[in-house]
């Protein structure tokens, strides 16, 4: 799964290109983490709109991006979410902890 | 009397992560005979990678072991799923399957069985302590205007 972040004023985005399974989910994660640590974003923007598969993992990671922001006093939110996700997310209730954008912002 | 598949596929692998993409987009390629729309085929994969997923993390913690996958078409385009495994075996299936539950790692959500449980039409699972889980799965897929 190949990550491409960029930040602008604060906001960084991460553009998520691939499946999101258990099986990639560790590394993308981590790849997030990084990132994150390094840039020190008020919010962060996960684009999904690269994502051509999503189980439960990406549950983890949304919550985990959400948490990781908290901690930095900024918060998370989703945008670009193809329908297979977006159900996936909807099963989880996702919206109570990570917001889904309707719209990229900026764009 | 046990009711026989119009057809079925089985297949088997290894615990490795790497095969959760094989075993979902394999049943999903199956599954194509019946003609699922774009959602129902994404359905089955999302839980077939859950189920698998779950066998590949909970039943081999700590070694790797074999998984089987069968995928079964029944008369009235009933698609059956089961994942077996000859693992650890849960200790409290019911615990288990509860939303948010796990015994995973950071990168779980405990979220498995609650999306296969949404997301097929049934789900059962049995379970016992160093013999294995067989997890169950139906769901039927629409006949569609037009088709044949």
């Amino acid at each position: 799964m190949e990550v491409i972040s960029t930040c602008k004023e604060r906001t960084s985005t991460l553009q998520f290109r691939g499946e999101l399974d258990h099986h990639n989910a560790k590394e993308a994660i981590r790849r997030m983490e990084q990132i994150v640590a390094a840039a020190l974003p008020k919010q962060l923007i996960l684009d999904f709109a690269g994502v051509t598969f999503m189980d439960s993992s990406g549950i983890a990671l949304a919550v985990r991006a959400q948490r990781q922001m908290n901690a930095l006093g900024g918060n998370a939110a989703l945008c670009n979410v193809p329908s297979q996700a977006k159900k996936v997310f909807d099963a989880a209730g996702i919206n109570r902890m990570v917001p889904i954008l309707e719209e990229e912002k900026g764009k | 009397m046990k009711v026989k598949p119009n057809n079925y596929i089985a297949m088997e692998f290894l615990s490795r992560s790497v095969n959760e993409g094989f075993a979902r987009a394999a049943v999903a390629a199956f599954a194509a005979q019946l003609d699922p729309t774009l959602e129902e085929i994404g359905d089955i994969k999302t839980a077939v990678s859950e189920a698998v997923t779950n066998a590949i993390v909970h039943a081999y913690p700590d070694e790797l072991g074999k998984i089987n996958v069968r995928a079964a078409i029944f008369e009235g385009n009933v698609l059956e799923i089961t994942v077996r495994d000859w693992g650890c075996g849960i200790a409290d299936v019911d615990k288990a399957r509860e939303p948010l539950f796990t015994t995973g790692g950071e990168e779980r959500s405990g979220m498995g069985f609650t999306i296969m449980e949404s997301f097929m039409d049934s789900l059962t699972v049995r379970s016992k302590m160093q013999r294995g889980t067989v997890v169950t799965m139906k769901r039927k897929i629409a006949v569609r205007a037009g088709r044949r």
